[in-house]
């Protein structure tokens, strides 16, 4: 067991999977000799050789598409888009291509491939390097999703999604890359698809994926230490699949649900799981769940004004607890 | 396999078995009627209605997609765009199963579940028919990024239109190409028309493609598509230039779609005379008159054409007899384990 930070356990993560299958390459604009501009992939290039870690022009529509034919032709590519804010500028192979091959030619095209992208707001970057867009993943179908909040996590479904054989897209947050967390020794394979229980509790379920997970965990334990009220937190980490499971029994046993979300109001996970939530476990409900998301609004450079839309320890205690109460 | 220049000192003087030779001619010639034949019967069939969804012919294109696929070996990956029958076609995906596809039957390249727009034997080779424009250059690249570090020596061609070199991902893709030396060759068919609008009035160059190619640091090559032997010869040379480590080679082919953009437009946009001016250079007719100069005799030719045309008879036949998809197949394959699940 050691203490790793999240930053790191993404090295790790990849270099693990490098390691365990020589198919497995990586590549993405200064991943290799410079480390990558957040330092999560220092070492990789020494370690594995220019032939596995390559640098790439700025080209996300070729790092994409380069990585699509390299697994459809039997590769495992590991593909990083320095910030999610670009796909918008590499779309086309996250929804119309690698998503939809295997579909439209009847099972003949494969295409495991793991995108890594740093995701999230904190760094004070503006509109365009901050957004949260996993929810742009989320909505297409061909595609796994996972955003990890712990360094143990980051290891684990990364070599779940390396081991996949879908194209699956990884949300590393900016924000949790200085975190730390316990880390076991030795190989960690996770399984997609499955959200955990970080925190139990009988009151209310408040449901969090990546920096928004320590941030209820940090409200729950204000919400019961000034208010005697006891909340489970689930960390989702894998939006596709979607663990259903672990949700609707937690709300059967809480009968009350929040979600926590870092992106804009409209269509974030959150309503999918609140409309799944409604649809199967209504009568379980003892009051109407609850959003806590941004504002629907671009998100803003400075410090006071970024602080202020994204979702924190206190207004979640505080929405909770005004929900509870009314 | 012999490298051009060599074959060039030891060519005859024109004839049958010259650097081309009988076998290989008398293919290219099936090849191409099969694809002019095919798509023939591909229109036939759309005014029957029994051709659904759009298609995009290869009507007097054929001498390109002829001539790169006879060149290719077997493992050389095909990329085709929208307008992909005929490279489907010329990598030997049977007839009955690309008009199966288009007619949306069962039996279908991918059961119906693709279309028209994206052809895709994997077990021939064709990689894929891809309907954004510019997508599959980049994704050619990493066919070919393959290639190179496993040490295979096949080679990734990937075909586009003229309207793809506006686009930014022929771009990147030419440059990513170059800088990791991919063993790729980008072809550019160009019919002069991008949809409706001709590409000279909106590219900066006279030529879309080889205009291009300086700027990344690839030769300018230019090939007349209406003549299958150049377009054969100059894809050999640039399949032996990316086999033996020399990188990727960007070529622009001249031609002419005799029909519209897709099943949509009469192409009523065109000058007059110009159809009738390319018609003269029919791919299909000039190649049937080298043969009979070659001494190749009626009666051969007519046994490709009489073999083809039953060939397209037959699989027309198969397809109309054919069962629509069965609807349990609409959530197959979306994921690896074969079906749709995305929550347990």
């Amino acid at each position: 067991m050691a203490e790793l930070t999240y930053r790191d356990a993404v090295t790790r993560g990849i270099a693990q999977e490098m390691e365990r299958d020589p198919c497995v390459v990586f590549l993405g604009e200064d991943v290799a000799a410079a480390g990558g501009v957040f330092k999560s992939t220092v070492g990789l290039l020494e370690q594995f050789g220019p032939i596995r870690v390559r640098d790439t022009p700025i080209s996300e529509q070729a790092i994409l598409g380069a990585a699509m034919g390299a697994a459809m032709t039997g590769l495992k590519p590991i593909a990083e888009i320095m910030f999610s804010d670009f796909f918008a500028v590499c779309f086309d192979y996250i929804a119309n291509e690698f998503s939809k091959s295997r579909y439209m030619s009847n099972g003949q095209v494969k295409c495991p491939l793991v995108v890594r992208t740093g995701n999230g707001a904190g760094s004070r970057f503006g509109a365009q390097h901050s957004q949260s867009v996993e929810n742009w993943a989320m909505m297409i179908p061909g595609l796994k999703v996972v955003a990890p909040s712990t360094p143990r996590d980051v290891i684990g479904l990364m070599a779940a999604a390396v081991r996949d054989p879908d194209p699956v897209i990884f949300f590393e947050h900016k924000s949790l890359y200085p975190t730390k967390g316990e880390v076991p020794d030795g190989e960690i394979v996770d399984r997609l698809g499955t959200a955990k229980v970080v925190r139990p509790g009988r009151d209310a379920t408040i449901l969090a994926l990546a920096l928004m997970v320590p941030r209820a965990l940090e409200a729950a334990e204000t919400l019961k230490a000034q208010h005697g009220i006891d909340c489970e937190v689930i960390d989702v980490r894998s939006l596709v699949p979607l663990d259903t499971q672990t949700i609707l029994g937690s709300v059967g046993r809480t009968h009350r649900l929040f979600t926590v979300e870092e992106n804009p109001r409209l269509c974030g996970w959150g309503a999918e799981l609140v409309s799944i939530v409604a649809d199967e476990a209504f009568y379980d409900l003892d009051g109407p769940p609850v959003r806590i998301t941004t504002p629907h609004i671009p998100l803003p450079a400075a410090d006071i004004l970024e602080d202020a839309v994204l979702p924190t320890p206190a207004r979640i205690a505080d929405r909770v607890r005004q929900s509870l109460n009314s | 396999m012999a490298k051009i220049e060599d074959r060039a000192g030891t060519r005859p003087s024109p004839g049958l078995n010259d650097d081309i030779g009988e076998e290989t001619r008398l293919r290219l010639y099936r090849v191409q009627f099969e694809i002019r034949e095919s798509e023939q019967r591909a229109y036939d069939l759309f005014l029957q209605n029994l051709v659904k969804g759009t298609s995009h012919l290869s009507l007097g294109q054929e001498a390109v997609a002829a001539g790169f696929a006879v060149a290719m070996q077997p493992g050389d990956l095909s990329f085709c765009t929208y307008r992909g029958h005929a490279h489907t076609l010329a990598r030997g995906v049977p007839v009955e199963k690309v008009l199966g596809e288009l007619m949306q039957r069962d039996n279908g390249l991918m059961r119906g579940k693709g279309g028209s727009m994206h052809l895709t034997s994997v077990e021939h080779g064709v990689m894929g028919s891809y309907a954004i424009i510019g997508a599959h250059l980049p994704i050619a690249c990493g066919a070919a990024w393959r290639a190179q570090f496993r040490g295979d020596d096949d080679v990734t061609v990937c075909f586009f239109g003229d309207g793809t070199t506006n686009i930014g991902a022929f771009h990147e893709a030419l440059n990513f190409a170059v800088v990791w030396k991919l063993p790729v060759i980008f072809v550019c068919e160009n019919n002069l028309y991008m949809e409706y609008t001709p590409i000279g009035s909106v590219t900066a160059v006279e030529h879309p493609a080889a205009g291009r190619a300086a700027a990344y640091g690839l030769d300018s090559i230019i090939v007349d598509g209406q003549d299958a032997d150049e377009v054969y010869r100059t894809a050999l040379k640039a399949y032996d230039k990316a086999r033996s480590g020399g990188g990727p080679s960007l070529i622009e082919c001249k031609t002419y779609r005799y029909s519209g953009h897709s099943r949509a437009d009469p192409a009523k946009y065109r000058p007059e005379g110009e159809l009738d001016k390319w018609k003269q250079r029919d791919p299909i007719v000039i190649y049937r008159e080298r043969l009979k100069q070659f001494g190749v005799s009626e009666s051969v030719i007519g046994g490709i054409e009489a073999d083809v045309r039953r060939e397209i008879d037959e699989a027309t036949e198969n397809c109309k007899a054919a069962p629509p998809p069965p609807l349990e197949i609409m959530t197959t394959d979306v994921y690896a384990d074969g079906g749709w699940a995305w929550r347990n």
